[in-house]
């Protein structure tokens, strides 16, 4: 599903936040990036949602190139993989329903399906009953739930989330990493990055860790081939 | 992507854009009068040309030309002038009025009857009266006959009654031009407004751009709205243009069917006709269109998600 050979990221600054990463995820794994902030973890989820392009190696997401995949189809690529953002990325003045809708609406879902499809994402995050509620009105645990219905509520093949628990208190923090844990069973890819190491031992997931913009640890699984080619 | 979804989100698109427009009332109608006064001007010209036209319709292309003979000349004779004139090219009619003719028109119109009846003889000569065809009723033409007619010996003078009629279609020429000029100017005007509007309303809108095009909206999909609240401009304005120019019409009927009762005139002042209305709206949504997607176009590329 995510598939990164020598990847580097160097930014129109001079920082390179990448050096040379390497790693592979399968289709319905949950996997965890760790590191410190700077370490390039949020990069690496701008390179995979294709925000950015790598400066050098080669990237697959979801069987796509993302190195060259022309500007065209970056719409269609991005309809494919749900986000979740450290901060929410939410419309302030649109109720709660019509964020989660945005992606369905956008991808052109009959009206019904919207309406099914965006109570059941709310169903999902313990929402329920606050759709004409705008963000504001939420607590920020409550907000980052709606920012996480909206990732899945168009049933993407693959899940990136930025710190999705970074401002919950760690009961939440928990309900919602079981959340994600339930999308990779059913076949979705999720890929979390997070500086927490209480879930990351919690959950027991494969970890990547990410130092300095390369990795340093965990369990990247590069295939065999790009073990060789090192 | 299959019809039925591409026209549900071209219904979202318009009902969006008509919404925000609803929610923004003042700010809308304040829009839509500038475009609307933008359109009326030219418009407003071009009725008064359409309407001169019809006014003065009947004789503009009355060009004639009178040929009086010289005293001497017999009835039979300006007969004869006007069988060889009527196998000149580019003539439409010769109508001779012969001196007795003359005076009892003269005596019927003029009321200087009793003045008449003192002359002992008929002062009038006998008078030709041409007519030439439209197509060769240009001051060239004209001049050329008078002077070919002129030369005749049977002739006394000529005298072309076209002078005022060739200025006055030059100044409708003129007014013509004028109008296709305003309507230059100021639909660039037009296009200018509604594309500051849609610029403004891009930058208002930045992070719901950020996002939809975060979650995958194309830029197609981004851009639908500001093109319909564009077009939405244009129709609206043209229909306040329209409603302007109705009320001055009505306004100048009045007035101007007094002054044209005075000319003996049953002219009464027209609004715009079907196919000018056509040019009227057709022409503001197209510009409304065009003005929303040359700003979205550069605006909204700017725009990209930088979570």
């Amino acid at each position: 599903m995510i598939q990164l050979e020598r990847v580097s990221k160097r930014y129109p600054n001079g920082r390179e936040a990448l050096t040379h990463v390497s790693f592979f995820v399968d289709r319905g794994e949950m996997v965890f990036v760790t590191g410190r902030s700077g370490a390039g973890k949020s990069t690496l989820l701008k390179l995979i949602a294709l925000l950015e392009r790598p400066t050098r190696g080669t990237m697959t997401v979801n069987g796509r190139n993302t190195g060259t995949l022309k500007v065209r189809h970056i719409p269609a690529f991005r309809r494919q993989i749900g986000v979740v953002f450290q901060d929410h990325k939410l419309l302030a003045d649109r109720p709660v329903f019509d964020n989660v809708a945005l992606p369905l609406v956008v991808a052109g879902a009959p009206l019904k399906e919207i309406d099914r499809r965006v109570r059941a994402a709310l169903d999902q995050v313990g929402l329920l009953g606050k759709e004409r509620m705008v963000p504001v009105e939420l607590s920020v645990g409550e907000q980052q739930r709606v920012g996480i219905a909206r990732a899945v509520a168009g049933k993407p093949a693959l899940i990136v989330a930025d710190e999705p628990t970074g401002n919950l208190d760690p009961e939440l923090a928990v309900e919602v990493m079981r959340l994600f844990k339930r999308f990779s069973d059913v076949g979705v890819t999720v890929l979390v990055a997070t500086h927490d190491q209480h879930i990351v031992r919690e959950f027991g997931s494969r970890e990547i860790v990410l130092e300095s913009g390369e990795v340093r640890g965990g369990d990247p699984d590069p295939l065999p081939s790009l073990v060789a080619s090192r | 992507m299959n019809p039925a979804t591409l026209a549900t989100r071209h219904a979202q698109a318009l009902m969006g854009a008509l919404g925000r427009l609803a929610r923004a009332p003042l700010a809308t109608i304040l829009t839509l009068l500038v475009i609307a006064l933008a359109l009326a001007l030219p418009a407003a010209l071009g009725l008064l040309v359409t309407n001169a036209e019809v006014a003065t319709g009947g004789f503009s292309q009355a060009v004639d030309m009178s040929v009086y003979l010289k005293s001497g000349e017999t009835v039979q004779q300006a007969q004869r002038l006007a069988h060889r004139v009527r196998t000149m090219p580019g003539i439409a009619n010769v109508t001779v009025i012969s001196a007795a003719q003359g005076l009892r028109d003269f005596r019927k119109y003029s009321g200087f009857g009793a003045a008449l009846d003192a002359l002992t003889s008929n002062p009038l000569p006998n008078v030709l009266r041409i007519v030439p065809r439209a197509e060769a009723s240009s001051a060239a033409d004209l001049d050329r006959l008078r002077r070919d007619i002129g030369a005749w010996p049977e002739v006394q003078v000529v005298q072309l009654d076209a002078q005022w009629v060739l200025r006055f279609n030059a100044m409708l020429g003129v007014l013509r031009r004028l109008v296709l000029t305003a309507a230059v100017l100021f639909g660039a005007g037009v296009l200018a407004v509604i594309g500051n509007t849609i610029r403004l309303e891009i930058l208002n809108r930045h992070a719901e751009i950020e996002v939809t095009k975060l979650v995958g909206g194309s830029n197609a999909f981004v851009r639908r709205p500001f093109l319909y609240t564009g077009m939405l401009y244009g129709l609206g304005g043209a229909l306040l243009a329209w409603m302007i120019l109705e009320a001055v019409v009505i306004g100048l009927t009045g007035p101007v069917a007094r002054l044209a009762q005075l000319y003996g005139s049953a002219f009464v002042p027209a609004g715009l006709a079907a196919r000018q209305c056509g040019v009227l709206f057709g022409g503001a949504v197209v510009l409304g269109w065009l003005g929303a997607w040359i700003s979205a176009y550069h605006h909204l590329r700017r725009i990209e998600p930088r979570a």
